[in-house]
């Protein structure tokens, strides 16, 4: 009864290929996202947009970038913080070195289009290795990478173990200042970017990717070139996931150094696309909200039970109880949280009247 | 219904002294022959003669040791697989090569990618020419659907069809990039009646209203005697047949090959 579509007939093409084509999700997701921006800031503590909203989003927008890698186009890569750091270090370059450009805009588009060339160089090995093997050569670009920011000093510039901070930051004019306008700015590009993956996955460039991924030989048969495909998948991929550095140094951390984006970044992501589902958007979102929420929620979870317990007892039952949490979720659910969401929606639509 | 007697002045695509081997085993010996544009050409062989490499050549899957093919007046050793989809030869295959995890209508557009060019940018902000691009496309994805009757099938995942239904949505995504030269293998293999007459209805359809040229690979003996206007027949690599369905039925190379002969 919720959800319903009948009388929604569709009478072109245009309608029909809108993002949601049906009413009711139409209300829901700007209703959605009206919300966060407007009723979210009246009413959020600092720990709410720090701990939790913060890290959310910018996590959904590496998420949704290593999708479009590994869930669209089926090139594996455990690369992720790899390339988030080249998007941090380098929009921390131009953001030191041109005094012109503190306009974090720039400065986060300056680390995108860095960590897309970077991503294209290590994506040119994918035209011959495919699976695991490409796991591995791009684990390689993870500790190459980390390795370059730990070593090469100019890049950090010349700070002692490659630390970091950032200040005084501005977005045309407006002095990004307190977890607030960090959290609105975030959200605002977080939302474009979405928007602009959304585009690209349902247009033709989505449609070559899926084809490399479904049958790679029936689709160089009908005309796609393999290489141009899958770096174009590479560099759009490490675009979103340089931009989502470049926002985890700027906006949560502030100060950062390499270890920031170490492998265990790059597996975070990974998982938070496995959970949430290969090849959906919004299980990008659903996946980086289950990997954040999880142990927030295991960490309070023994105090609202009234069990008293020692810090250290609760992070080692957070490891173990989270572990087993992705465990049980790739057996039950191997298509993730998305196809969990898809089949409610189903059922919503027929509900209460199952025929 | 008889063979159908017409006749194709022009030639779109001849085979010039084709051999191809793996290793020490020939696929193919010396092999020659020629389309004509606007014909059904079939070709038949008992297993493990040489059908489908011979196809694989032709769309450039496979390049030859010795030999050339000229296609369009233009005669070649190699090319690349997508070289030959821009020049207008698209196929199907034996075994069902859909891309599983997209829709039907989204594996049907994805035969007109050549013809997809707005860039990234546009793509990105999907508006402008973006946009009518890819509604002058689903307009063209449309018809064809239309003309092979998958409409109820239109939006569901092709991984959940049945295989007869898969044949067909292979078929659509190939005749979607508007080929002037169309390879079949085996587009009734694993078929019942009621589906392969759908299917040669189809193919005489597509070779009657757009004027394809067809060349198809095929077991079954009434349907390819009844559909091709010419057939060349290989054994083991080696071309032992070619001319006219009725030629090639009292053809006595052809029956030996198929039936054997007595010790």
């Amino acid at each position: 009864m919720l959800y319903r579509e009948a009388g929604q007939f569709k009478t072109d093409y245009a309608a029909d290929q809108q993002i949601f084509p049906i009413l009711q999700d139409r209300i829901f997701v700007f209703g959605v996202i009206a919300a966060a921006f407007a009723i979210v800031p009246a009413i959020a503590s600092e720990y709410l947009y720090t701990e939790i909203l913060i890290p959310f989003l910018i996590l959904s927008l590496a998420a949704i970038g290593l999708n479009i890698l590994v869930g669209y186009c089926g090139q594996v890569s455990l690369g992720t913080g790899g390339f988030m750091a080249v998007g941090a270090y380098a929009a921390y370059n131009l953001w030191l070195r041109v005094p012109e450009a503190n306009n974090l805009v720039v400065v986060f588009l300056f680390g995108g289009l860095m960590a897309a060339a970077v991503g294209i160089l290590f994506g040119l090995p994918s035209l011959r290795i495919k699976g695991f093997y490409l796991a591995v050569a791009t684990l390689a670009s993870q500790f190459f990478l980390d390795w370059l920011f730990a070593r090469v000093k100019w890049l950090t510039n010349y700070t002692p173990s490659g630390s970091v901070a950032v200040g005084d930051l501005h977005v045309f004019g407006w002095r990004i200042d307190g977890p607030a306008d960090r959290y609105l700015l975030i959200l605002g590009m977080v939302v474009v970017a979405t928007i602009v993956a959304k585009n690209l996955v349902r247009g033709h460039i989505g449609r070559s990717w899926m084809a490399i991924r479904d049958m790679d030989i029936a689709a160089e048969i009908i005309g796609f070139r393999p290489l141009r495909t899958k770096l174009l998948a590479f560099a759009v991929s490490s675009f979103f996931i340089g931009v989502a550095g470049a926002m985890w140094g700027f906006l949560r951390l502030g100060s950062w150094e390499p270890l920031a984006f170490d492998i265990n970044r790059s597996f975070q992501i990974l998982f938070m696309v496995i959970i949430g589902g290969l090849g959906s958007l919004v299980g990008s979102f659903m996946g980086a909200a289950f990997i954040v929420l999880t142990p927030v929620l295991l960490n309070q979870l023994p105090g609202w039970l009234g069990v008293n317990m020692s810090t250290a007892m609760i992070s080692h039952l957070e490891f173990m109880v989270f572990g087993a949490m992705i465990v049980f979720f790739l057996i039950v659910e191997p298509h993730g949280l998305a196809r969990l969401w898809a089949v409610a929606k189903e059922k919503l639509r027929l509900w209460p009247f199952p025929h | 219904m008889d063979s159908r007697l017409r006749s194709f002045p022009d030639v779109l695509l001849s085979v010039e002294n084709i051999s191809l081997s793996f290793g020490g085993v020939n696929a193919l010996t010396d092999i020659s022959f020629d389309i004509a544009k606007g014909e059904v050409r079939a070709i038949i062989g008992p297993n493990g003669a040489g059908k489908s490499s011979m196809l694989n050549c032709i769309n450039g899957f496979y390049h030859p040791q010795h030999g050339a093919i000229t296609y369009k007046g233009v005669r070649r050793n190699q090319m690349k697989p997508h070289e030959a989809a821009e020049q207008g030869i698209a196929r199907t295959f034996q075994n069902i090569a859909l891309f599983r995890g997209m829709s039907t209508l989204d594996n049907i557009m994805t035969g007109r990618n050549l013809r997809m060019k707005t860039g990234l940018l546009w793509q990105a902000l999907h508006i402008g020419p973006a946009r009518r691009e890819e509604i002058e496309h689903r307009k063209a994805v449309e018809r064809i659907i239309e003309f092979l009757e998958i409409q109820h099938i239109r939006k569901a995942p092709v991984g959940t069809l049945p295989y007869g239904l898969q044949k067909r949505v292979e078929l659509g995504r190939a005749l979607a990039a508007e080929p002037e030269l169309l390879l079949l293998d085996e587009p009734m293999a694993g078929m019942n009646i009621e589906e392969k007459q759908d299917m040669c209805r189809f193919i005489l359809d597509v070779n009657d209203e757009f004027g394809t040229t067809i060349c198809l690979i095929e077991h079954d003996m009434s349907v390819v005697m009844d559909i091709s206007d010419r057939v060349v027949v290989l054994d083991y690599g080696r071309k032992i047949g070619d001319g006219t369905p009725d030629e090639i039925k009292k053809n006595e190379a052809v029956i030996t090959a198929y039936l054997g002969v007595g010790h």
